[in-house]
């Protein structure tokens, strides 16, 4: 696969008060769909779209939080959170729906500029 | 008056302006503003700062939806849509802060 991509997309928003969170899920397990190197960053609000016990029938949504446990399915399984984000939520790794790397603000800007495209929602 | 707030305290300033402004009254978190009641926030300070001069509430199902049900602090009254309507009849103004 030498002609994969490395594409990252960066969540900034928090599942359900906005349409971002659940846009850029599909749009991951489509680019996953063409066997690229997919990478997904969480940073901000973003870091809720990954909380454990996420149960929306009160609002009449659908719940779309088990799609990331199906992440590695389409070998999507780079997941990073920001630790600055995870901290000033008062969330912990054992909060997540899935396994994460947690990187600090400079090492997620590392990874950033590693990337051939950037998709941010 | 009931003040009706939906966006993240840590993404909007919109908490923020209601608090400083506001004279008193009501608050109802819903949607995204949900977060600012939980424990741990980034928020919590500010917010039960506030619980003096005002009356918190939340929407259950906005904060159950976020998988939060239990991180609610201590002092906020949690509400369904039917406590939502009955805030909005008991108050003679309501604002939401968009």
């Amino acid at each position: 696969m030498s002609d994969a991509k490395k594409f990252m997309f960066v969540n900034r928003k928090a599942p359900y008060g906005t349409i971002y969170a659940l846009e850029s899920l599909e749009v991951v397990l489509i680019t996953a769909a063409f066997d690229q190197d997919v990478s997904l960053a969480f940073l901000d609000d973003g870091v809720y779209q990954l909380k454990k016990g996420q149960q929306t029938k009160g609002i009449e949504i659908k719940n779309f939080s088990p799609a990331y446990r199906a992440l590695e399915d389409y070998d999507v399984e780079k997941l990073y959170v920001e630790k600055e984000a995870m901290d000033a939520r008062g969330l912990t790794e054992e909060d997540f729906l899935v396994p994460v790397t947690v990187l600090n603000r400079a090492e997620m800007g590392k990874l950033m500029e590693e990337q051939d495209v950037v998709l941010s929602f | 008056m009931l003040n009706i707030i939906n966006k993240s305290p840590l993404t909007s300033v919109t908490l923020d302006t209601c608090l400083n402004t506001a004279a008193g009254g009501d608050i109802l978190l819903i949607e995204d503003a949900v977060y600012a009641a939980t424990r741990g926030n980034a928020a919590e300070a500010m917010l039960r700062e506030a619980m003096g001069r005002f009356k918190i509430y939340v929407l259950t199902p906005d904060l159950e939806a976020r998988g939060l049900g239990d991180r609610l602090i201590e002092g906020v009254t949690s509400v369904d849509y039917g406590g939502f309507v009955d805030l909005t009849s008991n108050n003679k103004t309501c604002q939401s802060w968009l």
